[in-house]
């Protein structure tokens, strides 16, 4: 499993000024000034399409810690968009709108999930880890549609976004948008942390040689269950942002092609790269937007365009950035 | 006398029809450095897997310390001091030298549930791991990416990974492996610097090496133990010479 993707090892970030940091720092600066071009032009289409790049970048974040540093490539990823989403969806519903209340439900539910998946997937390795977690997500997704009192088929409209008492309120565009920023900035700093500290070098020791990591005393399953539900989590907490960005959740927020447009987010950025996994969200969702523009095909050329990068650009975009001569 | 640190009794494992280790027998006392030769398919790499954990023996104990670690997970055997290396090397690629020595320090510094703080920049894991790696020469690579290192390297850097979860036994899987004279004559240096220092079964092809080095040799053949003893007993003995020495000339590496 671990043959295919093989991303360096990332050393402390240097402050060494190049083109890799200058292009992260000017797309970071855009992403926080968005909100002001969207006040002084009045147009709000951008705003709320970064609104969605935003959240589903925490996804990406959140899959690229297990599968870029851990190397589980997990096939079923947005079951946690949908449980986060539905967490929201089912407690509005139900009455309960306090947004302290949902968003920890949503993170809970989503790591217990990740809890059970992991627990019986990790036991196994390559095509079958990848099948397990499939099965598991397409589980939850039947069980979804199952839900007649929340929609089912049809989806749940959410006429209330979580409320924050006097703290935060969601229906205002920019707060919302800022507070998604603020949350990605957040996890990514989190990742960070997390894959140079010592549970971090587990994890990417595991990838690397998990049979080498057993033999020098490592009882890697534990670990590995611990990064998944970690994952998990973070993931719960942007399906939780997801539901309150568009107001309504449905099934198809977690069918198995979008847990496809999150393995492929996370190659189009970088595997195990600290940002690869934002800037592949900003370009998958602008070539998506961009090509639905121009033809009613668009995974008629992003297909092709995937197929470049799987062959040519090892380290995705991120890794082109950074590319240097190798002694 | 001492009780043996580690006991081996009658540890048979079966693949199949095939016998890879048949009631094998051993008592390796403390500080001993013992050698097991043996032809082709004698079933050494077998004993080393049975002693490390990665294979389970149908019959038979063995016992470590006196506690029977038979059916111990690999990971348990590591803690409790019984060290392996790989016979083909089984290193983090991409790693450099010291964060691969860095992390067999850290298995055995307590747990690794430590989310925050950058474990690169610990002290404790840094200087045991800087030791190991000069122990066995390469303190002047250590932050040379693996996959950039000599395979000669790579035999040592398997030795420095074993030396860093400060075992109490080595066990060795032909540390020579695919290695020219000159790196041969450096990786004896290496192992008789450690003789003494720790208990030491060693699994060799080089019976220059063997004879070098250890205290004692058992010779397994088809799986089972024909003879042990001083190495001088072992040359004498003619059943090792009909059953191994004999077809030396004709056995090449596996």
């Amino acid at each position: 499993m671990t043959a295919s993707f093989d991303p360096p090892l990332e050393h402390a970030p240097a402050s060494r000024l190049n083109g890799r940091t200058a292009f992260i720092v000017a797309m970071l600066a855009i992403l926080a000034l968005l909100p002001v071009y969207t006040t002084l032009t009045g147009d709000s289409f951008v705003m709320t399409l970064f609104s969605r790049v935003l959240i589903l970048a925490i996804g990406a974040v959140s899959l690229n810690l297990i599968m870029g540093y851990g190397g589980m490539v997990s096939f079923g990823h947005a079951a946690y968009l949908g449980i986060g989403g539905y967490a929201v969806g089912i407690l509005a519903k139900e009455g309960i709108g306090s947004g302290f209340v949902q968003w920890p439900v949503a993170i809970a539910v989503s790591a217990l999930y990740a809890l059970v998946v992991g627990a019986l997937s990790l036991r196994t390795r390559g095509v079958y880890f990848i099948m397990i977690t499939l099965a598991f997500a397409q589980m939850i997704y039947y069980v979804v549609i199952g839900l007649e009192r929340y929609g089912g088929d049809d989806g749940l409209t959410i006429y209330q976004r979580s409320r924050f008492g006097g703290f935060i309120d969601l229906n205002n565009k920019t707060v919302f948008y800022y507070l998604c920023f603020v949350l990605l900035m957040a996890s990514i700093y989190l990742v960070s942390r997390l894959v140079n500290s010592r549970f971090g070098l587990v994890i990417r020791g595991t990838r690397s040689n998990e049979r080498r990591m057993r033999a020098i005393g490592f009882p890697t399953f534990r670990y590995k269950l611990v990064c998944f539900v970690i994952a998990g989590a973070l993931c719960g907490l942007a399906g939780a942002l997801l539901a309150n960005h568009t107001s309504f959740i449905s099934p198809a927020l977690m069918h198995w092609t979008r847990s496809g447009d999150l393995i492929v987010m996370v190659v189009l950025g970088g595997l195990g790269s600290l940002f690869g996994p934002l800037i592949g969200t900003v370009a998958f969702l602008l070539l998506e937007e961009a090509l639905s523009r121009v033809t009613e095909y668009p995974d008629m050329i992003l297909g092709p365009v995937l197929l470049l990068v799987a062959i040519y650009l090892h380290g995705g975009i991120e890794g082109l950035l950074q590319w240097r001569r190798h002694d | 006398m001492t009780s043996p640190l580690l006991q081996i009794d009658r540890l048979t494992k079966r693949f199949g029809g095939v016998v890879a280790a048949d009631a094998i027998t051993l008592d390796i006392p403390p500080g001993e450095f013992h050698a097991v030769i043996g032809p082709n398919g004698a079933g050494k790499t077998t004993l080393v897997s049975l002693l490390a954990g990665e294979v389970a023996p149908q019959e038979g104990t063995i016992r470590f310390e006196r506690s029977d670690i038979t059916r111990l997970p690999v990971y348990r055997r590591s803690r409790l001091g019984l060290a392996r290396s790989f016979q083909i090397s089984s290193l983090f690629s991409d790693f450099t030298a010291i964060e691969n020595v860095a992390l067999a320090t850290q298995a055995h510094r307590g747990h690794s549930f430590r989310f925050w703080r950058d474990a690169r920049r610990e002290a404790a894991l840094r200087k045991p791991a800087r030791a190991a790696l000069a122990r066995v020469g390469l303190a002047a690579r250590a932050h040379v990416r693996v996959d950039r290192m000599s395979h000669g390297e790579h035999r040592q850097l398997e030795i420095a990974m074993a030396l860093a979860t400060t075992p109490r036994m080595l066990l060795l899987d032909e540390p020579m492996a695919g290695m020219g004279p000159e790196e041969s004559v450096q990786m004896v240096a290496t192992l008789r610097q450690l003789k003494g220092a720790m208990t030491i079964l060693l699994i060799e092809h080089d019976m220059d090496a063997v004879f070098a080095l250890a205290d004692r040799i058992t010779v397994l053949v088809y799986g089972r133990v024909i003879a042990s003893g001083r190495p001088a007993e072992i040359k004498a003995d003619a059943a090792v010479r009909q059953a191994y020495l004999g077809e030396k000339e004709s056995s090449g590496h596996e």
